[in-house]
């Protein structure tokens, strides 16, 4: 396949790239190449994987969700005190909490974004201060550890099912659940309308502010989802979990070729930008670099990312506006 | 953001001319903040008896006079519709030089000449990448934002450095003079901020980047060099932040990988509570240094009281977003509909 091939089939190009990284630190560390270790790298990026296809589900209506760390970071610290506060309570009923909670604080984004029209970037702004200073509220500023945690609250995500982890699974249904809605309902669709040209899917019938309500909704179903299991995972709840996670996820959705701009963006592509960037982290350590490293290169990856995406996209820019210049290209913010 | 919302709302109304009615007056975005600054001095003047203190108030801008700075740059590149996130990185890296040149023994007016040349080649970076390629700005922002701060982190590791001239740290500790106690920081930011206001409100290059902010195409085809503006207006940006990173490095004294993290989004946050339309084209520096002076000042009279700084975060958060939808929904209840 040629490269120009190969660049028109982004997601199969990128595919590549981590095949090449996996092999490339296999030379160099042979044990990080082994089924358990890779398994575990999936186990890790499992909350990547989820929270990227939601933030691409916003980014696709031309929006972002800077608020999902914090929401993610606030349903976890409720669902510790929710289990410290009732250990009799089953899990299930904590994640079904979890996702309510989770989904009515992205709710309240929506509402802000859908209803009253104020751009998604300054409400999920001002919510992400909110519910990062409503964590330290309602702990009175307080850490919980794995001592708070009842042994099925925090035994649930190191549990398995059919022999692979629970984590990876419910990433799995996840990653499923958004690739059914993007790619075969009318909802999914309408979200690629509204980016594309919101203009014409108002002609088309296509309510945005139903649009953008559900997504912001969504995105908070899953970070609250998330939530959960962050913190039963790790066995702590504080102020700060997953501080500035937010933009990590923007930049795996960047790297998987979401566009900023909206309406351009699919699963699989989402799902390897996020599975690039957490190969890199756990890899680091494998290989005997400083995880100091981590954030250089994530910003290089992002910045070449960007770089091919907007080669490409000028491309095909072309190819349907056949003959007509984009002379608007350089002055698009 | 919705196509039904042609009306613009009060905050981001360029006037053609001066208001005439009274209602025009009340109804502009800079009346609203100058009602809540007052609002926030009563309030923090009721609660804590040394609120209202000269040398309080005064030692109280040390604690946002370098966003405040930041901000300014920040105003116009948002009138462009660009932003820059790596802002707080800039600061790093430019911190980190700074800090490196001091450990060789630099002396204090290298030092700064070393922060915002730092600065300057940052904003450089990012206008490059930017107007170069055609990328958006939020996106290369990101990137350059883990990139700058990346280095830091690599170069310092879990480190610090503290040795700086006192000289130096006069820079970010220090008052005018004796007999007027206010910061030096502070009185920058003022005269910074009467330069920007004049350049924005009543220079020929201002009004461009309105035209810019209002629609880029067509100010293009009007002849205004569109990308050659936005890429200065980056390394303006870079500039400030190595300012900004001159004055903080020598009020805290020291040069941490940490340093300045989650200022960017502090400082959009003032820049969009001025007034300043996140979609582009509308904006006052008034409005944006009344914005400084009602987010300093809450958060300076709350630590008074001893409320503790995440939790004023919760009254920032709640300021931008209710202060922002206030106008829009009440001007929607006056005229009647949902």
């Amino acid at each position: 396949m040629s490269v120009a091939a190969l660049l028109r089939h982004r997601d199969a190009a990128l595919a590549l790239i981590i095949a090449a990284l996996i092999g490339a630190i296999g030379l160099r560390a042979p044990v990080f190449v082994t089924p358990e270790s890779l398994t575990g790298v999936l186990t890790d990026t499992s909350f990547l994987f989820m929270l990227t296809l939601a933030q691409m589900a916003v980014i696709l209506t031309r929006g972002i969700d800077l608020s999902v760390a914090a929401n993610l970071a606030l349903t976890g610290m409720i669902a510790a005190l929710a289990s410290r506060a009732a250990p009799g309570l089953p899990v299930v009923g904590i994640i079904g909490l979890s996702v309510a909670l989770g989904a009515a604080l992205g709710a309240l984004n929506g509402a802000f974004v859908a209803f009253v029209g104020i751009p998604p970037i300054v409400v999920t702004l001002g919510t992400l201060s909110i519910y990062r200073g409503v964590i330290f509220l309602i702990a009175g500023g307080a850490w919980l550890t794995s001592k708070d945690m009842n042994t099925a609250f925090l035994a649930f995500p190191k549990s398995t099912l059919f022999g692979a982890p629970i984590l990876i699974v419910i990433a799995a249904l996840v990653s499923l659940f958004f690739w059914a809605l993007l790619n075969h309902s009318r909802i999914g669709r309408g979200l690629y309308a509204v980016g594309g040209n919101p203009v014409a899917a108002r002609y088309c019938g296509i309510d945005l502010r139903v649009q953008q309500f559900l997504v912001y909704t969504l995105a908070g179903a899953v970070s609250g989802l998330c939530g959960y299991l962050w913190v039963s995972r790790y066995g702590i709840a504080y102020t700060d979990i997953a501080q500035g996670y937010e933009l990590t996820i923007i930049a795996a959705c960047v790297i998987g070729g979401v566009s900023i701009a909206g309406g351009v963006g699919s699963v699989p592509g989402a799902l390897l930008g996020a599975l690039f960037l957490g190969i890199v982290v756990n890899a680091l350590p494998v290989i005997n670099v400083s995880p100091f490293w981590q954030m250089l290169i994530s910003g290089a990856v992002i910045l070449g990312a960007v770089v091919i995406n907007a080669r490409s996209e000028r491309r095909t820019g072309k190819l349907i506006l056949r003959g007509a210049r984009t002379t608007d290209k350089g002055a698009r913010a | 953001m919705s196509l039904s919302d042609a009306k613009p709302s009060p905050r981001y109304a360029v006037a053609d001319r001066a208001p005439r009615r009274l209602s025009d007056f009340l109804l502009r975005w800079e009346t609203i903040l100058v009602v809540l600054l007052i609002g926030v001095v009563v309030v923090n003047a009721l609660i804590s008896p040394f609120f209202l203190d000269f040398y309080n108030l005064s030692d109280a801008t040390f604690n946002f006079s370098e966003k405040a700075i930041l901000a300014l740059a920040m105003t116009l590149l948002i009138i462009v519709r660009d932003i820059d996130l790596s802002i707080a990185a800039i600061i790093a890296l430019a911190s980190l030089a700074m800090g490196m040149a001091a450990q060789a023994g630099a002396p204090t007016l290298a030092l700064i000449a070393i922060g915002l040349a730092v600065g300057v080649l940052c904003g450089a970076f990012n206008g490059a990448l930017v107007t170069g390629f055609g990328l958006p700005s939020i996106v290369v922002t990101i990137g350059t934002m883990s990139l700058f701060r990346g280095i830091a982190q690599v170069t310092l590791g879990d480190q610090a450095i503290t040795k700086y001239p006192a000289s130096f740290e006069a820079i970010g500790q220090g008052y005018i003079s004796d007999r007027a106690p206010i910061p030096i920081s502070f009185v920058l930011f003022l005269v910074l901020a009467v330069v920007f206001g004049i350049v924005l409100h009543r220079t020929i290059i201002g009004r461009k980047l309105f035209a810019i902010g209002a629609n880029p195409v067509a100010a293009l085809f009007s002849g205004i060099a569109v990308n050659r503006i936005r890429f200065w207006l980056f390394v303006l940006m870079g500039l400030m932040a190595g300012l900004a990173a001159v004055l903080l490095t020598g009020r805290i004294g020291s040069t941490r990988p940490n340093i300045a993290l989650g200022f960017e989004l502090e400082v959009v946050t003032m820049v969009v509570l001025g007034g300043v339309s996140i979609a582009g084209g509308a904006g006052t520096i008034l409005g944006v240094a009344l914005a400084v002076f009602v987010l300093g000042l809450t958060t300076f009279g709350l630590s008074l009281v001893n409320v503790p700084g995440i939790v004023i975060s919760i009254l920032n958060g709640a300021l931008l977003i209710v202060s922002i939808s206030a106008p829009v929904v009440v001007s929607r209840l006056l005229r009647g509909r949902t």
